[in-house]
């Protein structure tokens, strides 16, 4: 999630550098499919002294020390308490993180649904003892032991907190107000060229649920497993929908500019983006169409070749402390894991405005996953579309 | 009269030996140009043919083609390539049509105070991130900017899209453009074009029969820079390019997105093959020799 372009590699000759060096020196053997068990690593058993520091790859705005804000802080405190101290590499994408994470240089990492299992099965990642994360038993229970951050009952890590992919339209120019996803799937849309989509390969699994709903005969129960005929037909769905699209975003500033400006009027959004817009003078609003919605929820995992546990155990301890949880759920806008977070946050209507303590709202969210050949949804007498196709599919549905 | 010193000795056998002397003048730069340069277009070529294992993302080091094979039968990779090269080939000519007049007024007509200040001109662009430049287009461009205004309204400007990443790629490279044209006629004797007005050449004589044809390899030297500038592009068209994807996007998405380098690698090997086609085409025209 949250591309936030790194634009650090800009010149041009960069492009050949990396194709050409980046090659790394990927690990032999591993689990491939067919061996769907993750390689056995032990949990950590009980809790030492703090090692002096901790690496954490995170996504930006995850850890904050003051340098961004002054009064953006939830580190400097951590450090004093536990002298640990915290050096953080801010990651851009899914897929930077899981590079990052097989160097076992860094102990701890706040992985999205789609990088986590990869994480899991690549063995790069140990499963995590609850038992010694204290506020762990205040996490809301919709988080816990998820298909994202567990396998077979093994926790693999601490939920971080969660957000909704929303449906977003210009009040001024959107009438009726949208209710459905057929706002943006619509081939006869009267907003052509107006239309706006997340530019990513997991956009599918939105196109599935839109088809979960509305071509029930296709059987689709999980979308991010998708067999040959279901994965057809909802590459075929956002062929259709490339037609009504103006532009395909990943970079959210981007997006709340085209909303500003009108260049976008409807289209799938963050809660965080709707807000930014708002607070920018635009007539927008949100919902979560009938249909439910995609999302992502965040958990930090430890590393399998952690060279400081004790501190990484601290640190996942720490971030989902109330407190702590409440301040990064605030800054980067998004729903904490931590219930007793709602009590701490500088605006009480946050938890509300995300959505914390709804369920019934986050039972209708289909929380990013990795797509694998072995199907999500249990299946076992089919293939199931991986990752590497949802990539090529959305090439080619890009045109 | 001393022994001469090993210094003074050795410096003799070079003299004597102007093989190694060459070497070793030599061997520091093209080792540089042979291990890091062309070694890295070596591994992109054999990365190429490996394969991802999609599961634990880790490389599998075993020769296959699967990847050209994807490449040359998936019609969208062929269109992508086509897009590309048309909006390079579109962004060249653009900016030849721009700079010639440009750099013609700059080395014939302007004052040599009035030639420094528009070379500075052009150049002062350069000094400003890419980045802000193509994010200041995006503005420009958007609905109801100025760019729609120019066009009479909100909703009339080009918006979005090729047209724009054409407009935006031809603004970002005409100094590469306008620099060669303006040193090739620099050169050119102003005598040549006094000889054809007494010859009675009109203008547009003048220009066809003389200037054009002294500044063909000028003209060609930026055009190298414009096209493989253009082709390589991925993040302007990010910006104003609306859906458009070019190889860059697909090449970055592989990399990015998928964690397939492999596929990434092929997919790159397709602008380097154009651009090793093009520059053994243009070499014929002595254009190099203007770079």
């Amino acid at each position: 999630m949250r591309t936030i372009r790194v634009f650090t590699a800009l010149a041009a000759a960069g492009l050949l550098a990396l194709t050409g060096c980046g090659d790394g020196g990927g690990a032999t053997g591993g689990s491939g499919p067919g061996g769907i068990k993750p390689p056995k690593i032990d949990k950590l058993a009980s809790l030492g002294a703090g090692e002096g520091q901790v690496n954490v790859v995170a996504w930006a705005g995850y850890v904050e020390n003051g340098s961004t804000d002054p009064k953006v802080d939830w580190v400097s405190g951590f450090e004093k308490e536990t002298g640990c101290k915290v050096n953080v590499k801010v990651a851009g994408t899914s897929d930077e993180m899981v590079t990052l994470m097989k160097t076992g240089d860094y102990d701890v990492v706040s992985a999205s649904g789609d990088a986590s299992l990869r994480l899991i099965y690549g063995g790069e990642v140990a499963p995590v003892n609850t038992d010694l994360v204290a506020n762990y038993k205040d996490v809301f229970d919709g988080l816990k032991l998820k298909q994202w951050n567990s396998v077979d009952g093994v926790s693999y890590g601490i939920p971080h907190g969660r957000g909704a992919n929303v449906l977003m339209y210009r009040t001024d120019k959107v009438t009726p107000a949208p209710t459905s996803w057929s706002a943006v799937f619509d081939a006869n849309s009267p907003y052509k060229g107006k239309v706006t989509a997340y530019d990513s390969p997991i956009y599918i699994a939105d196109a599935a649920l839109y088809l979960m709903k509305h071509q029930p005969d296709l059987g689709i129960k999980n979308p991010y497993a998708l067999d040959e005929k279901q994965f057809a037909a909802a590459v075929d769905l956002l062929k259709k929908q490339n037609e009504q699209i103006g532009e395909y975003w990943s970079d959210y500033t981007k997006e709340v500019q085209a909303f500003k400006s009108g260049n976008s009027v409807v289209g799938t959004a963050w809660q965080v983006i709707v807000n930014l817009a708002k607070a920018d003078g635009a007539p927008v609003e949100a919902i979560l169409p009938e249909e439910g919605a995609t999302g992502w929820s965040d958990t930090w995992m430890i590393s399998a070749k952690a060279k400081h546990p004790n501190c990484g155990y601290l640190w996942m301890n720490h971030i989902i402390d109330p407190e702590a949880n409440a301040a990064v759920a605030e800054w980067f806008g998004e729903a904490p894991a931590n219930k007793l977070s709602c009590a701490k946050t500088a605006d009480k209507n946050h938890c509300a405005t995300f959505h914390a303590a709804d369920e019934a709202y986050f039972d209708k969210v289909w929380f990013w996953s990795t797509p694998v050949e072995q199907c999500l949804d249990g299946r076992t007498d089919v293939k199931c579309k991986d990752y590497s196709a949802w990539t090529q599919a959305w090439t080619t549905i890009k045109g | 009269m001393t022994a001469p010193s090993t210094l003074d000795r050795l410096s003799s056998w070079l003299h004597r030996h102007s093989g190694v002397r060459l070497a070793g003048l030599l061997s520091a730069p093209l080792l540089w140009l042979f291990v890091a340069y062309l070694g890295s277009l070596a591994v992109l070529f054999v990365s190429a043919l490996w394969t991802v294992n999609s599961f634990t993302g880790d490389l599998v080091r075993e020769p296959t083609f699967a990847n050209f094979r994807t490449i040359l039968t998936e019609e969208v990779y062929r269109t992508v390539t086509l897009r590309s090269l048309g909006v390079a080939a579109a962004v060249t000519v653009i900016d030849v049509l721009i700079a010639l007049p440009m750099a013609f007024f700059m080395a014939k007509v302007a004052s040599p105070r009035g030639r420094r200040l528009l070379v500075i001109a052009i150049l002062t662009p350069l000094w400003a991130s890419y980045l802000v430049k193509a994010y200041a287009w995006r503005v420009m461009l958007a609905n109801g900017g100025p760019v729609d205004w120019l066009f009479g309204g909100a909703g009339n400007g080009p918006g979005y899209g090729l047209t724009a990443t054409v407009l935006v790629l031809s603004y970002l490279w005409l100094p590469y453009m306008i620099l060669p044209i303006y040193a090739g006629l620099e050169r050119l004797p102003d005598s040549l074009l006094e000889a054809s007005a007494d010859l009675g050449g009109r203008g547009g004589r003048t220009f066809r029969s003389v200037v054009l044809p002294m500044i063909v390899p000028s003209v060609i030297a930026g055009s190298i820079f414009t096209f493989s500038l253009s082709l390589g592009d991925y993040i302007t068209v990010q910006i104003v390019g609306g859906k458009t994807q070019l190889i860059g996007n697909l090449v970055y998405a592989n990399i990015g997105a998928a964690n397939n380098l492999p596929f990434s690698a092929a997919l790159a090997t397709i602008p380097v093959l154009i651009m090793v086609i093009y520059l053994v085409a243009v070499r014929r025209s002595g254009a190099l020799e203007e770079l």
